[in-house]
């Protein structure tokens, strides 16, 4: 399968792909580990007439910590969060969910930016974001602007990047003491897009109850779902057998799946109450110092 | 249509081509080096694996024009003066392969694979393995070929 015929650039800086970005107009789309766009362009699902390479920018693919924040440049593959001593330690629901997108190959080109700027409800790494209440930075001709992930996912296939913007960072605050996340998803087989995915993120207060909840869903619905329902259930709760196993039906309530290949939408609702009880539980455990 | 420069198994290559040329496509056609085979074509399959640049990729999901000032190495740059690489002779000693279609991608894939990791567990193996499918099944033995290339490997034998 080949494409149909683009122009190609390959800028050196940020300034001069944003630059581009504004000159060439909408019909232009930026090219980073490729791992969607090529298949897509391969099928001829989408044919853009002018493609911005930005893997010879450098310094952009940095995993770091910094000001709090563990920070994500463009650039970074999805390979480096896997094997980063920080995100195994500090941020195990990031090495969970890394694990789980398309397979090693695929992971070595696949930029994490990417996997939320493709605008994706299928893709895996929005549910965590939205649990772990990150920012994205986007950088376009009038500088820099942060974005709150909840808002970063307006409709199917769209973000709020402007189209002169690039995603450039993501920042994710560091978890306080007594925190913990986990990220479970169901696949057909390695490769697949998530039949269902659940990201969950607490933190427990001196009493051990749950002092702040973030949980996302990936692929039931047209955006990736921040459960707020759920959230806000869980907060102020001791997290009992019984109030996991509710949490569950809340987030199973929340979600919007429909009928497709991967199953009934009754099948990915039942699978998501499942899934959050799970992560919740693995959760909790690493909020008392489990794994 | 675009010059660009790409060191191949160590020789520096010259070309004019079109930008939406597949990097597999640049191998196969372009350099005649037909080892690199083309499977599923849609991203899944890994029997188009090859190393840019220390890292493995699916080379029908790259575009030729991103490997321009790259260096890579495809199935045929494993073999070095007539002497088999560890993992084509892990690959021999334990009958790692029946139809023989998705060896060059699995053999890229352990390329990468056991520079990074040269004492592997053999779940280790198979998670590295999972975006190379085997349609012979004969997973068991491709795991074993690893374990002996990787043994080869830490003795000194590459």
């Amino acid at each position: 399968m080949i494409p149909r015929s683009f122009e190609y650039f390959s800028p050196q800086t940020l300034d001069e792909a944003v630059a581009l970005l504004q000159k060439l107009g909408p019909d232009a789309k930026l090219l980073s580990g490729g791992q969607s766009l090529i298949p897509m362009m391969k099928l001829r699902l989408v044919s853009p007439e002018y493609i911005i390479d930005i893997n010879r920018i450098t310094g952009l693919d940095y995993v770091s910590e910094s000001d709090g924040h563990l920070k994500i440049g463009a650039l970074a593959r999805e390979h480096q969060l896997e094997s980063s001593e920080s995100v195994k330690t500090k941020f195990p629901i990031l090495a969970d969910t890394a694990k789980v997108i398309a397979d090693p190959l695929v992971r070595s080109q696949a930029t994490v930016c990417g996997n939320l700027a493709h605008g994706d409800p299928a893709n895996d790494h929005p549910a965590t974001m939205l649990a772990l209440g990150a920012t994205v930075v986007a950088t376009g001709p009038k500088g820099k602007r942060e974005i709150a992930i909840a808002d970063f996912f307006p409709g199917l296939f769209t973000t709020a990047l402007e189209p002169e913007e690039i995603l450039t960072e993501i920042r994710i605050p560091f978890p306080p003491p007594k925190s913990g996340g986990a990220y479970l998803k169901l696949e057909r087989k390695v490769g697949d897009f998530a039949t269902a995915g659940v990201a969950v993120q607490i933190t427990l207060d001196d009493s051990g109850a749950c002092k702040t909840a973030g949980v996302g869903l990936t692929n039931v619905g047209m955006t990736p779902i921040k459960a707020t329902q759920t959230e806000a259930f869980l907060v102020g709760k001791k997290l009992d057998e019984a109030t996991i196993q509710q949490a569950g039906e809340t987030a199973a309530s929340e979600s919007q799946p429909m009928d497709d290949i991967r199953g009934s939408a009754e099948y990915k609702r039942d699978l998501v109450r499942v899934l959050t009880a799970r992560a919740l539980s693995r959760a909790l455990a690493r909020a008392k110092g489990g794994a | 249509m675009t010059t660009i420069k790409v060191k191949v198994n160590g020789v520096e290559h010259s070309a004019d081509i079109e930008p939406r040329m597949l990097l597999v496509h640049f191998i196969r056609e372009t350099l005649r080096l037909t080892g690199t085979h083309i499977g599923c074509d849609t991203s899944h399959c890994g029997a188009c694996t090859v190393v840019m640049d220390g890292r493995a990729l699916k080379s029908c999901t790259a575009f030729a024009v991103q490997a321009d000032g790259r260096s890579i190495t495809t199935v045929e740059g494993l073999e070095q003066d007539g002497k088999l690489h560890p993992l084509q002779d892990g690959f021999f000693q334990e009958h790692g392969l029946q139809c023989g279609y998705c060896t060059p991608g699995m053999l890229m894939t352990g390329l990468a694979f056991l520079s990074e990791n040269n004492n592997p567990t053999d779940d280790e193996i198979r998670h590295a393995i999972s975006g190379n499918l085997c349609r012979c099944t004969g997973y068991v033995n491709i795991v074993k070929a690893y374990q002996h290339a990787a043994q080869k490997m830490r003795e000194g034998g590459a």
